[in-house]
């Protein structure tokens, strides 16, 4: 077994930072789409392993019905499951898609959480104050969310463009910076005093159901689902189709070749972080526009943000990809739900999501395996990919 | 044992090409060997073979008549097998003391102890006069110096059997004989030494043996002494090569670009890299840039095509000044540039060979609708190319472009350039890496331009290119333009003596 990558390697471009995080989305990215696919796979077994261990430590006699749980909750109760997988998915779509889509213009946006809690804030906003608005209150509300999101992202682009500030140390301070923003203009403009929280949007701001809820009848989901799938299949035609995806793409492999070609490296990197800033502030408004949800003026940081680089990694930083394990997450959610009716915490579902994350994280070394084994059995296909690292 | 290294029936196989097949390649203890073939004929890849980079689908290797298994790069030093690759492997923002050390390192509870290491490389680069700024960071110092670090890294490691790939592309002439009597000296002093160059008096010079591959298969083995450049170029080829170069007179034409006084600051400290140089290019003439490496050629050509600020200066094409517009606004005035870093500037190596053969024009009518790719149009373009430049690669147009041999990378951008047909043709040291065959071509391509009444401004480090191509040379040294010359008249002499600063005189 070799482990090309082991040795020095100089690189091209970038320019220091973050660049270990950003090499392995970029290795991850870059792999034979079948190889890659298969150690995502193998991330997820992995991890559903390891919680089923811990499920037969603490409690050996639910461990099997308890695990079948996890793994098909989402089906347990039929199309209202489903749903409610749906719904718990597309947050985590968006923010995936957010951390992806700057990923692929060589761009670690680690802020998807600030721009959501920016775009969070915004369209709770709008959803409370602006009833006027009437049939077109939500998509103004959504609206408002995916802009303030957009602007939140754009700070971070800026300075990386003008002031070569690296936008992994950007964003974490926005981040903050959005938390803090967050709970005090709650306080001070949406604020519900008997309950400490948010005040709830109006109704007319909700995010419809169109007919969804017939088919998932008792379910929460909403259009949000469209509302991701259409934007899934954006990304993928940006990136794949399109001129401005060819010069995103470029930019996020090698700058010097970008630059060399007249590409306007800084106009790229903007752009970028402000779609990813775009994308996570759909996700903050989709997320909070709905009964029974509410912003809390507490100083934490959402995870759906964090989930998204996850989310990510695991979907090959492809927006399809980043679509199937945005639901597959989804359903363990909604699978930990069910949980709750065996004699375990649905806290478990968080250690299983955690085990994934960091074995799609370790996916580098799973492809190395993989990579490794594949070749010793077929012996090719996967050199091609092998021999770029070291060529 | 004669041999130290015996390498058998080596085959290595990509998808949808076999690099090698069958190859054998022997050593003996002293040699100093070459490997010759063309670009594409697996002589990285067999080197790479060796080092540990790749395992063999097949084929034995033996180290000092023991049967080994080189699974890695370090298993290769434990073997004391050191190399020099084509494309330098150094961590661009450390010093020239940590890469050179790195895997290396001294210390002493833990700490590093950079002492004995800046003893012995001082100590090294005096010895094998590779001259180098210990605490230089590396992104900063030029392609040349780079090489020499990497040369050092080896040496460092006491390596005793020394790959060199393509060690000579970047350096100078004056560099290339200091090489050679280094690689002489360290094949007295016991050294065994494994050569990948494509310039056969450089083989004359320093080989004892030479092994040819051509297509991944091997030809043949040598001895030097007694085999023609001619005869060498054929088993590698598989035709008769002309070695000179054969033009018309140029017939200069009206003025295509015209620089004033144009200085750039380095990025780094204050001072000027380019110095007050003003000079014309015509149509129908090759205007040759010589120079040692380092004296302001690279940033000149910066400057002249927008990669790097001008600190004065002005810049006319075709009469209408440029100076203040962008990279793609003069790519599209008119200026086709050959890169001096293929890697680094000319390709995105993570794109397929289409894509990277659209990289100055993906934006034009021809390859877009309405901001959508035109997936047809792009893969008949790069299908031109590949026929028309020989682009070899194992999946033609969709090969990743990182995949490819050094030459067929170089093969490609001059491909993408010249094809762009702007009025302009900057190459900056265009057949860097490419074997003889494909040198020929290229040069028939970059004089066909200018009959064709383009303007060639070309950048070589090579005398016999700067000799036998252009019909204009400008001699800078330290930044400044210190002579101009005509080819006919001048002896490489001559030149050699404004290139290192000798002498010089205005140029009008
Ligand atoms: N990692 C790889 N994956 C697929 N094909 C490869 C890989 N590395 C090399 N090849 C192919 O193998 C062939 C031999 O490549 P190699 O780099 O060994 O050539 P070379 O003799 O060193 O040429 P050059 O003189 O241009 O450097 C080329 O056709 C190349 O495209
Ligand atoms: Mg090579």
């Amino acid at each position: 077994m070799k482990f090309p990558w082991g040795g020095k390697r100089a690189r091209g471009n970038g320019d220091g930072g973050g660049r270990i995080v950003q090499g392995a989305l970029q290795k991850v990215a870059h792999r034979p789409a079948s190889i890659s696919a298969f150690s995502s796979i193998l991330a997820i077994v992995s991890g559903l392993l390891v919680g089923f261990v811990i499920m037969l430590i603490v409690n050996p006699g639910d461990a099997v019905p308890g695990f079948l749980t996890i793994l098909f909750g989402w089906l347990s109760e039929g199309s209202r499951s489903v749903g409610d997988m749906l719904y718990f998915g597309v947050p985590i779509v968006l923010t995936g898609l957010s951390v992806a889509f700057a990923f692929r213009t060589g761009l670690f946006n680690i802020g998807a959480t600030g721009q959501l809690t920016m775009g969070a804030f915004t369209a709770v906003y709008i959803g409370v104050n602006w009833g006027f608005l009437g049939a077109f209150h939500w998509i103004v509300a959504v609206l408002g969310g995916m802009i303030a999101g957009a602007v939140w992202g754009s700070i971070a682009g800026l300075l990386k463009a003008f002031r070569n500030v690296h936008e992994v140390v950007s964003s974490i301070m926005l981040n903050y910076i959005a938390m803090y923003m967050n709970t005090m203009l709650i306080v001070q403009l949406i604020y519900n005093r008997q309950y400490a929280r948010a005040r709830s949007p109006l109704p007319s701001a909700h995010i419809p159901t169109w007919f969804l809820r017939d088919i998932f009848p008792g379910s929460s989901v909403n259009i949000g689902i469209f509302i991701a799938i259409g934007l899934t299949i954006l990304l993928h035609i940006i990136l794949n189709r399109t001129v401005f995806g060819y010069e995103l793409k470029s930019v996020g492999f090698n700058r010097d070749a970008a630059k060399y070609a007249g590409m306007n490296a800084k106009r790229n990197i903007v752009l970028s972080m402000t779609i990813s800033g775009a994308l996570a502030g759909i996700a903050g408004a989709i997320m909070f526009l709905v009964a029974g949800r509410h912003l809390e003026p507490v100083n934490q940081l959402m995870q759906e943000g964090f989930t998204g680089i996850a989310i990510a990694l695991l979907g090959l930083s492809a927006p399809i990809g980043v679509f199937m394990a945005g639901i597959f997450y989804g359903a363990l959610e909604q699978g930990g739900y069910y949980l709750q009716l065996y004699d375990f915490m649905p806290e478990i579902i968080d250690i299983i999501i955690a085990v994934i994350i960091y074995f799609s994280a370790f996916s580098l070394f799973i492809q190395t395996y993989v990579a490794g084994y594949l070749r010793r059995k077929l012996g090719a296909e996967v050199e091609l990919q092998q021999g770029t690292e070291i060529k | 044992m004669e041999y130290v290294i015996e390498m058998e029936n080596i085959t290595k196989e990509f998808p949808g090409i076999k690099a090698n097949d069958q190859v054998d390649l022997k050593l003996k203890k002293g040699e100093i060997h070459a490997l010759l073939g063309e670009n594409g004929a697996g002589k990285s890849t067999l080197m790479s073979v060796l080092f540990g980079l790749y395992t063999p689908d097949s084929g034995t290797i033996k180290v000092q008549g023991k049967q080994v298994f080189i699974r890695n790069p370090n298993d290769a030093n434990n073997l004391g097998i050191g190399m020099v690759h084509q494309h330098f492997k150094l961590v661009h923002n450390f010093s020239v003391t940590e890469n050179i050390i790195l895997g290396h390192e001294d210390t002493t509870k833990g700490f590093l102890r950079y002492d004995n290491a800046v003893a012995k490389i001082k100590n090294l680069s005096e010895q094998y006069k590779l001259k180098v700024d210990p605490s230089a960071i590396i992104e900063n110092i030029s392609v040349g110096q780079q090489q020499r670090v990497e040369i050092l890294k080896m040496l460092y490691r006491d390596a005793d059997i020394l790959i060199f790939d393509e060690p000579t592309a970047s350096l100078t002439p004056q560099e290339i004989d200091e090489l050679m009597k280094i690689l002489r000296n360290l094949a007295e002093e016991g050294k065994s030494i494994i050569l990948i160059t494509h310039k056969l008096t450089e083989i004359q010079q320093v080989a004892d043996r030479c092994t040819i591959l051509r297509k991944g298969k091997y030809i043949d083995t040598v001895e030097v002494a007694g085999t023609s450049n001619e005869e060498l170029a054929e088993k590698m080829v598989g035709r008769k090569v002309v070695f000179d170069i054969e033009k018309a007179p140029a017939k200069p034409g009206d003025t295509v670009l015209k620089v004033e006084d144009l200085c750039v600051r380095s990025q780094h400290s204050n001072t000027e890299l380019v110095r007050d140089v003003s000079f014309e290019a015509k149509r129908g003439e090759i205007l040759c840039v010589a120079g040692i490496e380092g004296n302001g050629q690279s940033e000149l050509i910066y400057g002249l095509v927008g990669l790097a600020p001008l600190s004065k200066g002005r810049i006319l094409l075709h009469g209408s000044d440029v100076t203040q517009s962008s990279t793609r606004n003069r790519s599209l005035a008119g200026i086709s540039h050959i890169p001096e870093d293929r890697q680094r500037h000319g390709l995105v190596l993570d794109f397929s060979l289409e894509y990277n053969l659209i990289l100055n024009s993906y934006f034009e009518k021809t390859y877009q609708r309405q901001g959508f790719l035109d997936f047809k149009a792009i893969r008949t373009h790069a299908e031109a190319l590949i026929r028309q430049y020989d682009i070899r690669s194992s999946h033609g147009p969709l090969s990743l472009a990182r995949s490819m041999s050094g030459g067929n990378q170089q093969k490609a951008i001059l491909g993408r350039e010249i094809d762009r047909g702007s009025e302009l043709l900057i190459a900056v040291q265009p057949t860097r890496g490419l074997d003889v065959g494909a040198i020929e071509f290229i040069h028939k391509q970059i004089i066909a331009e200018r009959d064709r009444g383009k303007a060639v401004l070309l950048v070589s480090l090579e005398l016999d290119e700067v000799m036998g191509l252009s019909d204009r040379i400008l001699v800078m040294y330290g930044g400044e333009l210190v002579g101009e010359f005509d080819p006919e008249t001048v002896t490489e002499n001559e030149l050699g003596l404004y290139m290192s600063g000798a002498r010089k005189r205005g140029v009008a």
